[in-house]
C-alpha cells in the first residue's frame, strides 16, 4: 500500500517540476503574494497631507503646527489663506486633513479659557479618516496637557493616562497581514493543487486507466493530497522564512508547533480540495469551484476584517471556516507566542472539521465512474 | 465448477445500463471464450466504451451481472483489475512523463516486483519497437507509437484478458497493421482479447464479432460465418447515375438495403431469383448498367442490412 502511494507521489512531484509554469505557480506566487501584503496591503496611516489654516499667527499656533509635523502623522503641505481654500483642497483631494487655529487661540491659552481647533477630515476612506481623527485628537491634547501643566505647575495629585500595546507594540499592520498571508497561501495553493490534479487526470484519460489497476480508493487519495500536503509545507515555511527575515515579523511562538498546526489546517483544506475534484468535470470547472469557494472564506475568517463587526447571522458561518481558525492559531503563534495551552480550542475545531470534511469527500471519491 | 466453464473468459447475463432515459446498453447476453479475440462491432455512439467500462468494473450497470475470469462485476471488481488489462480509447498515457516513467509507474501500481521487471520492460518495449524512444516524452510520441505504449502499459502484469476500446482511432495504417501483428502474438500466448472498433475491416481480423448497435447486440459469430449464415444474396451493380440508382432501387420490392461506393451499388436483396427482376426493373427505368454480378457482401454490407431490417423491425412491431 505504502509503495504504491509512494510511486503515486514521485509521479505527481515529476510532472509538476517538469513543468516550468507549476513550478512558478507553487513557489513564486506565493512569494508574490507575500510581498504584495507585506508592502501594499497596509493599513498604517503616515505623513497625512494636511492643510494648516492659521489665523491666529501667534507662537503657540506655529508650535502646534511644529509637532503635527515631528509626530511624523502629518505633512503640512498647503498653508490656505481661506475657507473655500480649504474647501478646495479637500474636494480636489490633495489633503486628507484641514486643520483651522482661530483668531485668539493663543489668548485663551495663556487665559486658560476652553478654545476650539476646527479639524476637517475627508471621509471618503472611512478607515483612514478614523485613524488620522484619532492622530490629531493625541498631539492637540498631548500638547494641551503640556501647557496645562506648565501653566498651573500643579503640585496637585493627577491621574495619568498610559497606555501600552500589547504584541504589536508598533501598532504596524504589517506584523498582523503577514502571518495571515501564511494562511491565504496555504489555502489556495492546496486547494488547487489538489483538485486540479484530479481532475486533469479525469481530462486527459489517465484516471479511467488508473481505474482499472488494483489500486485501492485510499490510495489514490493519498497519494493526490500528500503532494499537496508537502507543497503547503514548503509554501509555509518559505513564507515564514521571508516575512521573518525580510519584514522583519515577529515569531515569537515555536516554529515547530507552527508546523503542527499547519498539518491540522491542511486536513480541512484537503477534504475541500477533493470535493471539488469530485464535482469538477474539467480544469475550468476547478479552478472556478476553488475561487467560489476561496473568495467567502477570506471574506469569513477575520483576515482584514474583525469577525465581531459582522451580523450575527454571518459570525456562526464563521464557524465553518477553517481559515477563521487557522488565522487565530498563526497570529498568536508569531505575535503572542502562546502555545496550544491557549489556542487548544482552535486546533481542535480544525481537527473535528477537518476529519468530517475528510470523510464526507472520502465517500463521494469514488473508484468507480458514472 | 465444471471444464466449459473455466474455459469461459468473460460472460456477461441481462447486463443493462442506463443514463437518465437513454438506454446505454439493452440487456447483453455475451460469452468470450478463453484464447478468443473478440471484436465488438459497431458505429460511434453504439455504446461500446459503456460496455468496456462496465466489464472493466469501473462502472456499475443498471441490472445484471458480468464475470471475468469467474468473478463478478458487481462485488469482485478488485480481483478482476488483477487479472485484466485495459486500454481505454486515449490510451491513458501521461504525456509529461517519458515513455520508461509511463511503464515504470503502472509497473508501481500493479505491483510489478523490482526482479522480474527488467525482462518484462525489455519484452514489452522490444515488441513494440519502442526501446529507442525509452527516454521520450509520451507526448513527443507518434499516435501509433502511443497506441503501442498504451498497450505496453496494459500488458505490464500479463492479464489473462486484455480489453482494447478503440485501439486504432487517429492510428495511421502501417501502424495497424503492426498493432494486429501484436495482438495476433498475444493470441498466441493464450491471452483472451476484448477489441471494441468501429472500422468493419478491423472486425473481419477477429475470430468471434458482436455486431452492436444502440447499445444492443444484434448478432455474434465468426465474421465468415455471419456473412454466410446471414446469406443475404448481394449484387453489385455499376451505373454512372449511381446515386438516382441507389434511390430508385431502395423503393423495388425484395431489397434489403443498398450501399453506395463510388459509382457502384451493392445490393442486399432477400432471395437470389429477385435479381433479374431488379435489373429489369432498372433497364427500363432507363439506367445504363455497366456490370453486373453476384458477390459475397463485406462486413459492412452485412452490418449495414441488418440494421436496416432491425429499424423496419422495430417500427412495425
Amino acid at each position: 500500500m505504502f509503495e504504491r502511494i509512494r510511486h503515486l507521489i514521485i509521479k505527481e512531484f515529476i510532472q509538476a517540476f517538469r513543468d516550468n509554469r507549476t513550478v512558478f505557480l507553487l513557489f513564486v506566487t506565493p512569494l508574490i503574494q507575500l510581498f504584495l501584503f507585506g508592502y501594499v496591503a497596509t493599513f498604517d496611516v503616515n505623513s497625512i497631507s494636511t492643510a494648516f489654516y492659521d489665523l491666529d499667527r501667534s507662537y503657540e499656533s506655529r508650535e502646534l503646527a511644529r509637532r503635527l509635523e515631528s509626530s511624523g502623522y502629518f505633512a503640512i503641505k498647503y498653508r490656505p489663506e481661506s475657507q473655500q481654500e480649504i474647501q478646495d483642497l479637500v474636494d480636489r483631494g490633495h489633503v486628507l486633513c484641514a486643520i483651522q487655529i482661530n483668531r485668539g487661540f493663543a489668548k485663551d491659552l495663556k487665559r486658560g479659557t476652553p478654545t476650539q481647533i476646527q479639524v476637517i477630515v475627508d471621509g471618503t476612506d472611512s478607515n483612514t479618516a478614523m485613524i488620522a481623527m484619532g492622530y490629531v485628537n493625541t498631539v492637540i491634547a498631548g500638547y494641551g496637557k503640556e501647557r496645562m501643566n506648565s501653566l498651573i505647575r500643579a503640585k496637585l495629585s493627577k491621574i495619568e493616562f498610559r497606555t501600552r500595546v500589547w504584541y504589536n507594540p508598533d501598532l504596524k499592520s504589517r506584523n498582523y497581514m503577514v502571518p495571515g498571508v501564511i494562511a491565504v497561501i496555504i489555502m489556495l495553493t492546496c486547494l488547487l493543487v489538489t483538485s486540479m490534479s484530479v481532475v486533469r487526470e479525469r481530462e486527459l484519460g489517465t484516471m479511467e486507466q488508473i481505474m482499472v489497476t488494483p489500486i485501492r480508493p485510499i490510495e489514490l487519495m493519498l497519494g493526490k493530497t500528500i503532494p499537496s500536503a508537502i507543497i503547503g509545507f514548503f509554501d509555509m515555511s518559505l513564507v515564514t522564512v521571508v516575512g521573518v527575515f525580510w519584514f522583519d515579523v515577529p515569531i515569537k511562538g515555536a516554529f515547530l508547533f507552527l508546523f503542527l498546526c499547519t498539518a491540522v489546517y491542511l486536513l480541512p483544506i484537503l477534504g475541500i480540495g477533493l470535493f471539488i475534484s469530485t464535482i469538477s468535470k474539467t480544469q475550468q470547472q476547478a479552478i472556478m469551484a476553488t475561487f467560489f469557494f476561496f473568495q467567502p472564506s477570506i471574506l469569513l475568517s477575520g483576515f482584514a476584517t474583525p469577525i465581531e463587526n459582522m451580523p450575527d447571522i454571518f459570525q456562526y458561518v464563521t464557524y465553518l471556516n477553517p481559515l477563521r481558525y487557522f488565522l487565530v492559531i498563526v497570529r498568536g503563534i508569531f505575535l503572542k507566542g502562546v502555545g496550544i495551552n491557549v489556542l487548544w480550542p482552535e486546533v481542535l475545531a480544525l481537527f473535528v472539521l477537518g476529519v468530517t470534511i475528510l470523510i464526507l469527500s472520502a465517500l463521494r471519491f469514488k473508484k468507480r465512474m458514472t | 465448477m465444471n471444464s466449459s466453464e473455466t474455459n469461459v473468459a468473460i460472460k456477461t447475463q441481462n447486463l443493462r445500463k442506463v443514463f437518465g432515459d437513454n438506454v446505454a446498453v439493452v440487456g447483453l447476453d455475451l460469452e468470450v471464450k478463453k484464447g478468443e479475440l473478440f471484436g465488438l462491432v459497431g458505429p460511434d455512439g453504439a455504446g461500446k466504451t459503456t460496455i468496456m467500462r462496465l466489464l472493466t468494473a469501473i462502472m456499475t450497470p443498471t441490472s445484471g451481472d458480468a464475470w471475468i475470469a469467474g468473478h463478478s462485476i458487481l462485488n469482485e471488481g478488485e480481483a478482476i483489475k488483477e487479472r485484466i488489462g485495459y486500454m481505454s480509447q486515449r490510451f491513458g498515457l501521461y504525456e509529461d512523463l517519458t515513455v520508461m516513467e509511463n511503464i515504470s509507474f503502472y509497473a508501481d501500481l500493479y505491483g510489478v516486483s523490482a526482479r522480474e521487471r527488467p525482462a518484462r520492460f525489455e519484452r514489452l518495449l522490444g515488441f513494440s519497437n519502442l526501446t529507442p524512444f525509452k527516454e521520450r516524452l509520451a507526448g513527443n510520441l507518434s499516435g501509433g507509437m502511443k497506441q503501442k505504449l498504451g498497450l505496453a502499459c496494459a500488458l505490464i502484469h500479463t492479464p489473462e484478458i486484455l480489453f482494447l476500446d478503440e485501439p486504432t482511432g487517429g492510428v495511421d495504417p502501417v501502424s495497424r497493421r503492426d498493432f494486429w501483428r501484436i495482438l495476433y502474438d498475444l493470441l498466441k500466448d493464450q491471452i483472451t482479447i476484448f477489441i471494441s472498433t468501429a472500422y468493419l475491416d478491423e472486425a473481419e481480423r477477429c475470430t468471434r464479432i458482436g455486431l452492436i448497435h444502440r447499445g444492443a447486440i444484434l448478432m455474434t459469430d465468426e465474421p465468415s460465418r455471419i456473412k454466410e449464415t446471414l446469406g443475404t444474396p448481394m449484387i453489385e451493380i455499376s451505373t454512372p447515375d449511381a446515386r438516382e440508382a441507389r434511390e430508385f432501387v431502395s423503393t423495388l420490392a425484395g431489397v434489403r438495403s443498398v450501399n453506395m461506393y463510388g459509382d457502384r451499388l451493392h445490393i442486399a436483396i432477400e432471395k437470389e431469383d429477385l435479381a433479374g427482376a431488379i435489373m429489369d426493373s432498372l433497364k427500363t427505368k432507363g439506367f445504363s448498367i455497366e456490370g453486373e454480378r453476384a458477390i459475397i457482401p463485406s462486413l459492412e454490407d452485412v452490418f449495414i442490412a441488418t440494421v436496416k431490417r432491425q429499424e423496419d423491425g422495430t417500427v412495425r412491431g
